[in-house]
C-alpha cells in the first residue's frame, strides 16, 4: 500500500508564535489565543491584522502572536483600535481585552465603539474576577461570588449586579455580530471558533462591530482545580446564557 | 498669494492640513472648537477621517492607535480636557509615537474660566502623566507662527519620533490676524516601525511594559538620550541683548504684550532686552545663560503663578537675580502694566 498523503488534522497555527503561553494551568485564554490564530489563518488576514493588546492577563498578546500588535491604556483597546482602522481601513483590527478591561474602565470606549458600528472585532474574556492583580470584584462578579475585595461574597445592596455586555450590545444597530461563548466542551469550543470567524467577518464585509464573550476559567483566583473551574463555567452560563445575539453576517 | 483673516485655532488646524494630517480625533471644549470644526468641513474633502469621540480619553487614544499606523493625526482640546488625557500622554512617549497635540489653554484650576491662561506651562513642559517623558512642546506668539508651528510639530514629532504639542492659549486662539497660507516644507522621516501588517516582513510590536532586569532601566536611558539630542530643536526670540540690564522674558501670545512693553521702556531710555522662548521643551535655555554671563537680570512675566520662571532659574544657575510678575489668569495687563514692572525692577538697583 502507498503512502497517502493527508492533511494533518491538526497543526500549529501561522499566527501563533512557539512561544510557551505563560498562563495559569486550566486558565482558557490559551484556548481562546488558539482560536483567534486559526480563525485568522483560516480568513487570510494574518498580513493585514492589527491586534490592540490590553491590561490585564492578555497585556503580553504580543508574545503569541505573530501579527502587528499595539498596547492600548487600560480600557482604551476600542478606542485605540478605532483609530487604527479610521486611519487604515484595509487592516482586520481586533481587541483582546479582560471584562475588567472592557466592561469596567472602558465601558464608555466599548459601547461608542460599538454604537458608532466600527468596523473592528472585539473579544472579551470574561472571567468575573481582575485575573492579573489577585482576584478582585470585576464588574461581572456574579451576586455571592467570594472575591479578594468581597470576602463575604458580592452583595447586590452594595455593588448591584452583573453586566450582561452581550446582551447590552445586541441592542445596537451598529453591532453586527455579538455571541457569547464557552470553551469548557469540545462542541463549545467548535461553537466559539465559529463565533469568532462570524465576528471578524463583520468587520471584514463592511457590516459593523463584531462583538465576541468568552466565559472563561480562573481556577487560581477562583480556588479550584483546573477541572472543577472548568465545570463552574456551566454555572456561569446561568447567569450568561450562550448564544448568538446579533447577527447580520 | 493673498493673506486670510483667520483665528489662531483655525491657523493651527490649517497648519496640520499643510503638514498633512490625516486624522483628526476630538472632543468639543471651548475654547478650541475652531479647529475641530475646520477639520470636520475640511478632512472628508482631502480624503482624510474626521471623528468625534465621545470623550478626550477616547480621542487622544483614537490618535494613539492612527499614529501607530504611521499616518499624521492630531487631536486637540483645552486644559480640563488635556488633563484627562494625560494617562495616554505617557504612554504616547513610552511607545514612541509622533502624535501632534494642541492645548488652546484657559484658566484653571478646575473649571477655572475660558479666558487666557499660561497655567498648563508645568503640565506641558514636565509631561503631565506617569513616569519620566516629555512632550515636544512648541508656543506660538501670532496666528502666521501658530499655522508655521503646527506643521513643524508635525515634523519634529516624526523626525524624533516623539509626541509633540503645541501650547496656546484662548488669546491667541480666538484672535484674528492676516495669515499668509504659504507652502511650507515638512520633511518625512521612515516609519520602519509602523502598524501596517505583516506583509514580507517581521510583525512589529508596539509596547511599553519592560518587566526584565535592566530593561526598563535601559528604556527610560534611551528616552533620555532622545530628550538630550533634541535640545538641538531649542528655538528662542532675543532683541535688544546688546547693552541690556534686564531682560524680560515671556512666552505665547502674552509675550506680545510684554514685548510692547520693552518696546516702550526702550524709547525712554532703559537698558531692557526681551526674550521669547518658542520651544517650552527642549527650553532654550542658551540665550539665558549668555545673558547670566553678562551680568543681565531677569523678569519673568506669565499668565500664571509663576512657573516658567523655574525653567529661567534653571538655565541661569544662581548666576543673575530672577524675578517673577506673576499674572494669575483673569484680565490681561496691559503693556502700561508690564512697563511699570520694568520700571520698578530697574529702580531696584
Amino acid at each position: 500500500m502507498s503512502p497517502k498523503k493527508v492533511k494533518p488534522p491538526f497543526t500549529f497555527p501561522r499566527s501563533l508564535t512557539e512561544r510557551p503561553f505563560h498562563y495559569c494551568p486550566g486558565c482558557h485564554h490559551g484556548i481562546a489565543h488558539r482560536l483567534l490564530a486559526e480563525v485568522i489563518d483560516e480568513l487570510g488576514i494574518r498580513e493585514r491584522a492589527y491586534g490592540v493588546a490590553s491590561i490585564g492577563c492578555a497585556c503580553f498578546l504580543y508574545y503569541y502572536y505573530d501579527v502587528d500588535i499595539c498596547e492600548a491604556p487600560h480600557g482604551r483597546a476600542c478606542a485605540a483600535a478605532t483609530g487604527a482602522k479610521r486611519a487604515r481601513p484595509e487592516l482586520a483590527v481586533f481587541t483582546y481585552q479582560g471584562d475588567g478591561d472592557f466592561a469596567a474602565i472602558g465601558l464608555t470606549e466599548s459601547l461608542h465603539a460599538a454604537a458608532r458600528g466600527e468596523r473592528i472585532t472585539a473579544i472579551m474574556i470574561n472571567n468575573t474576577v481582575y485575573g492579573m492583580t489577585g482576584g478582585q470584584l470585576s464588574p461581572t462578579t456574579l451576586p455571592g461570588q467570594r472575591t479578594t475585595t468581597t470576602p463575604e461574597g458580592r452583595d447586590p445592596r452594595v455593588y448591584g449586579y452583573p453586566l450582561k455586555v452581550a446582551e447590552i450590545l445586541a441592542q445596537f444597530p451598529g453591532v453586527a455580530f455579538c455571541a457569547r461563548v464557552a470553551v469548557n466542551t469540545p462542541k463549545r469550543v467548535l461553537e466559539a471558533r465559529e463565533a469568532l470567524r462570524r465576528a471578524f467577518l463583520a468587520q471584514l464585509e463592511e457590516r459593523g462591530f463584531g462583538y465576541v464573550e468568552f466565559l472563561s476559567a480562573c481556577p487560581v483566583n477562583w480556588k479550584l482545580d483546573p477541572v472543577s473551574a472548568a465545570r463552574k463555567v456551566d454555572e456561569l452560563t446561568e447567569t450568561f446564557p450562550l448564544g448568538v445575539f446579533r447577527d447580520l453576517t | 498669494m493673498k493673506p486670510v483673516l483667520v483665528k489662531g485655532s483655525e491657523a493651527i488646524a490649517l497648519g496640520a492640513l499643510e503638514a498633512g494630517c490625516r486624522c483628526y480625533f476630538g472632543y468639543p471644549i471651548t475654547p478650541q472648537n475652531e479647529i475641530p470644526e475646520l477639520m470636520a468641513r475640511e478632512l472628508p474633502k482631502r480624503g482624510g477621517v474626521f471623528l468625534q469621540a465621545e470623550s478626550e480619553l477616547a480621542a487622544v487614544n483614537m490618535l494613539l492607535g492612527a499614529v501607530s499606523t504611521g499616518v499624521r493625526a492630531m487631536t486637540s482640546s483645552s486644559s480640563p480636557g488635556i488633563s484627562l488625557m494625560a494617562e495616554t500622554f505617557s504612554y504616547l512617549a513610552a511607545l514612541e509615537l509622533p502624535a501632534v497635540v494642541v492645548n488652546v489653554s484657559r484658566g484653571g484650576p478646575g473649571l477655572g474660566g475660558i479666558e487666557a491662561s499660561q497655567g498648563d506651562y508645568f503640565q506641558a513642559t514636565r509631561g503631565a502623566g506617569h513616569g519620566d517623558y516629555h512632550f515636544l512642546v512648541l508656543s506660538p506668539a501670532s496666528v502666521q507662527e501658530a499655522y508655521e508651528l503646527t506643521a513643524k510639530a508635525f515634523e519634529l514629532s516624526e523626525k524624533y519620533r516623539q509626541p509633540a504639542m503645541i501650547l496656546t492659549d484662548a488669546l491667541l486662539g480666538q484672535m484674528k490676524e492676516p495669515l499668509l497660507p504659504r507652502r511650507l516644507r515638512v520633511r518625512e522621516y521612515p516609519k520602519d516601525w509602523a502598524l501596517t501588517g505583516a506583509r514580507g516582513r517581521p510583525a512589529r510590536v508596539l509596547k511599553s511594559l519592560f518587566l526584565g532586569p535592566g530593561e526598563l532601566r535601559a528604556r527610560n536611558e534611551l528616552l533620555q538620550k532622545k530628550y538630550r539630542a533634541m535640545r538641538r530643536e531649542a528655538r528662542a526670540e532675543v532683541l535688544y541683548a546688546e547693552g541690556a540690564e534686564l531682560a524680560v522674558c515671556a512666552f505665547g501670545s502674552l509675550s506680545r504684550i510684554v514685548k510692547e512693553a520693552v518696546e516702550m521702556a526702550r524709547k525712554k531710555g532703559y537698558p531692557v532686552a526681551f526674550v521669547r522662548p518658542i520651544t517650552l521643551f527642549p527650553f532654550p535655555e542658551k540665550p539665558f545663560r549668555e545673558l547670566s554671563l553678562r551680568g543681565v537680570r531677569f523678569l519673568v512675566v506669565e499668565l500664571n503663578c509663576g512657573q516658567m520662571v523655574e525653567d529661567v532659574k534653571l538655565s541661569v544657575c544662581g548666576r543673575a537675580e530672577v524675578e517673577s510678575f506673576a499674572l494669575p489668569p483673569s484680565d490681561l495687563p496691559a503693556p502700561e502694566d508690564i512697563y511699570r514692572r520694568i520700571r520698578r525692577c530697574l529702580r531696584k538697583r
